[in-house]
């Protein structure tokens, strides 16, 4: 038996030097063995804040119970009942922030490692070929899903178990959003992303790709055409500060650099045809998930150093605890407490340096960090050839443009009632749309809750 | 099948034209609106503009130069042959009324770009002026189809192998001229390089002519996610893919979109090298 308050068996993972040469994987998953180990520290609480903590409400402790007794198959089946992407979100979720932040081990010793062994059981899952399988009732009723990322997934996957006649339209090539698009293959590999949507088609979701909601296909023809609409566009737009030498080439959004990194695998240039300009001096401004992932995408890219440009410091960048570690670990350098006040080019347009204005810490804000309040005279040049924009997305104006009838809010976020509900009848939303920046396991929940609500409506209404 | 090339013509020139079967883009392509391809599961997403759109046949034609390995790829591709993806109509449409007497300038690839919109001035009761200029008279497309439609079609070789010798730019200038006392010139439609519709703009300024031209940014998503078609209208931000791709010439920075073509052009050149000679490649 292995005693209450041991150490979390060690993920082990590429070493950083070696892993900032390829796109691979870092950590190489739990062993079943491993697994074992590790689900063998949980004290099988009787409350399990861990749950109640998860914005799925996924057994958690039942699926630890069950890698225990190395039944495998009943811990997925666990996890995949109400979770229907446990492969990505046991990649991805702030864990430290829900599950394990909660765990009673946490603090005293280190919580359990929920999400690794999400990931474990998702894989081995993958790995032999166990599905889940269940009745479906066919209904006549038909549903429209925009959007492939996290939130779509979710709620198309609830709505078939419904039985509802599920079509989603996806504006890119590849369906998965920003798991596709925006999260880097050595954090998310894009084998489990495809091994995910196709579980889509798999259970009868019809899947629509290069349909542009608002652009090629409209949001009225969708509403004549479908008894319900699920809204999951995300927040797919950049925001730039709008500082003089954003015109400048070798300045990108953070959209950019990742799009043509993971989407179109410029990281495979000339080989793929899609080109990425990567200097050896790299800065990123901003410090959440996405300027590590550009960061680290960089580095992969042949940068010689990488600096998060950040206005507060490492102690408040709202990154994954995983992330800042890893890419720390891969040599990304911090500047803190800086922001950007102009790029500088040379005659030729090319990004050159960077003129950072040193910021000092004042009173909490609203998000209870402290306040970044500028020092005047205080600017300096830091040289460089690549600047990325890591400031945040907002939603696609796009989509928004073309349906007044939805209302927003100030920051350009549907707004939905608690059922995730819009004002337009018969129109849920959620994920990013109605959030702005979250996170995937946000989204999961939130398309799985607007699933309840539509099929709720559908039976008021019979 | 969707996306299948029924039709291919070499236009000599290293220009191309490939009929595509894509029913729903046909039946919602409005003219000035452009199309994103992907050859292949290795492709780039290329913008490209539409040359002409055949609803009841389902098909879109679209004109390219083969120039660099993408195109040189699609170059490659046979009728019968589908490419993988074919997204849009993107952009936003021009805008067609009857204006009145308008002049249309197109250069290199550009003609192809500007031929629907003066087919659809044309039926809007426009009076339209065609300028159509290349390198040379053997880089020159869709003169029959264009001289056809408009009410006057000239041309301009930069070699004087066919029409004026000279830029197209000259061209204008003389019909400004010729028609400032019968009426004038309501509106002025310029596709082409960009060092063209910079010209074209500079040109019609003083005469406070509304000239309208369309932005060949590099592009990406094509949706407003990347910001890389970035363009600055009035010192404005703005997104060629769905803000434009069409812009008033005379509040367009021009400097700006010319220097931001230039971004991956080492790469363009490095991507054409592996094409030619994939075993001799040395990164």
């Amino acid at each position: 038996m292995i005693e209450i308050g041991g150490k979390r068996v060690t993920m082990m993972e590429q070493m950083p030097k070696q892993r900032v040469q390829n796109f691979r994987s870092v950590p190489f998953g739990y062993t079943e063995e491993e697994a074992i180990s590790e689900a063998q520290r949980c004290i099988q609480c009787i409350h399990a804040p861990c749950e109640k903590m998860c914005p799925v409400h996924m057994e958690i402790k039942a699926m630890i119970r069950e890698i225990v007794n190395r039944n495998f198959k009943r811990a997925f089946l666990l996890a995949k009942k109400d979770n229907p992407i446990p492969a990505i979100a046991g990649r991805v979720c702030p864990q430290e922030d829900q599950c394990e932040g909660v765990c009673p081990l946490h603090g005293t010793c280190n919580g359990i490692n929920i999400g690794k062994l999400e990931a474990f059981v998702a894989d081995w899952a993958m790995k032999n070929g166990v599905e889940e399988k269940f009745h479906i009732e066919e209904k006549e009723k038909k549903v429209a899903v925009i959007g492939s990322g996290p939130a779509g997934i979710s709620c198309a996957v609830d709505l078939r178990k419904y039985g509802y006649q599920v079509t989603i339209f996806e504006a890119l090539h590849m369906a998965g959003g920003v798991l596709q698009y925006g999260i880097p293959a050595f954090r998310l590999p894009k084998n489990i992303v495809d091994y995910e949507v196709s579980y889509l088609s798999k259970i009868g979701v019809d899947l629509k790709l290069n349909h542009i909601v608002g652009q090629n296909i409209m949001f009225d023809e969708l509403r004549r055409d479908f008894d319900a609409v699920f809204i999951g566009t995300g927040a797919g737009a950049p925001q730039f500060l709008g500082i003089d030498g954003e015109r400048l080439k070798g300045l990108y959004s953070a959209n950019e650099f990742l799009f043509r990194t993971n989407l179109m695998k410029a990281y495979k240039f000339p080989e793929y045809d899609t080109p990425i300009v990567c200097g050896k001096v790299v800065g990123v401004i901003g410090a959440g998930n996405v300027a590590m992932d550009v960061a680290r995408c960089a580095l992969r890219l042949g940068a010689k150093d990488v600096y998060i440009l950040y206005r507060r410091t490492k102690k408040e960048s709202p990154a994954r605890a995983e992330e800042l570690q890893h890419a720390l670990e891969e040599g990304v350098k911090f500047v803190e407490l800086v922001n950007p006040t102009r790029v500088i080019g040379d005659e030729d347009g090319w990004v050159t340096a960077i003129e950072l204005i040193r910021m000092r810490l004042g009173e909490p804000d609203k998000s209870g960090r402290p306040r970044p309040i500028k020092i005047d005279g205080s600017e300096f040049i830091m040289e460089l050839n690549t600047v990325v924009e890591s400031l945040g997305t907002k939603p696609n104006r796009l989509f928004l443009d073309m349906t007044p009838e939805l209302k927003t809010n100030q920051w350009g976020t549907i707004v939905v009632d608690e059922n995730l509900m819009t004002n337009v009848e018969g129109v849920a939303a959620g994920g990013d749309a109605i959030r702005g920046n979250a996170t995937v396991i946000l989204a999961l929940g939130d398309g799985r809750k607007a699933a309840a609500s539509i099929h709720k409506k559908f039976l008021r209404r019979q | 099948m969707t996306n299948e090339i029924i039709r291919k013509t070499d236009l000599s020139g290293a220009n191309y034209l490939i009929e595509i079967i894509v029913p729903q883009i046909a039946q919602r392509f409005k003219p000035g609106q452009f199309v994103i391809i992907r050859i292949d599961e290795k492709g780039e997403r290329i913008p490209l503009t539409v040359a002409d759109f055949d609803s009841a046949r389902g098909s879109i034609t679209l004109i390219f130069q083969a120039i660099g390995k993408s195109t040189r790829r699609l170059a490659t591709f046979k009728v019968g042959d589908a490419i993988l993806d074919c997204v849009g109509p993107l952009g936003k449409p021009s805008k067609i009324e009857k204006f009145g007497r308008i002049i249309c300038v197109g250069g290199g690839t550009g003609i192809a770009c500007i031929y629907p919109l003066i087919k659809a001035l044309t039926n809007a009761k426009n009076e339209v002026l065609s300028i159509i200029g290349a390198r040379t008279a053997d880089m020159l497309i869709l003169e029959d189809e264009i001289s056809q439609l408009s009410f006057r079609t000239c041309i301009a070789t930069d070699d004087g192998s066919k029409g004026h010798h000279g830029f197209v730019t000259d061209v204008l200038i003389e019909l400004l001229d010729e028609y400032k006392n019968s009426g004038g010139i309501q509106r002025i439609i310029a596709i082409g390089p960009p060092v063209m519709m910079k010209a074209v703009a500079d040109i019609t300024k003083p005469h406070n002519i509304k000239t309208i031209v369309s932005l060949n940014s590099i592009m990406l998503d094509g949706t407003g996610m990347c910001g890389s078609c970035r363009v600055f209208i009035d010192g404005e931000m703005k997104l060629t893919c769905i803000d434009g791709p069409e812009f008033d010439a005379h509040r367009v920075n021009f400097e700006d979109l010319i220097s931001r073509l230039e971004m991956f052009k080492e790469k363009e050149f490095e991507a054409l090298k592996y094409y030619l000679h994939p075993t001799g490649y040395i990164r």
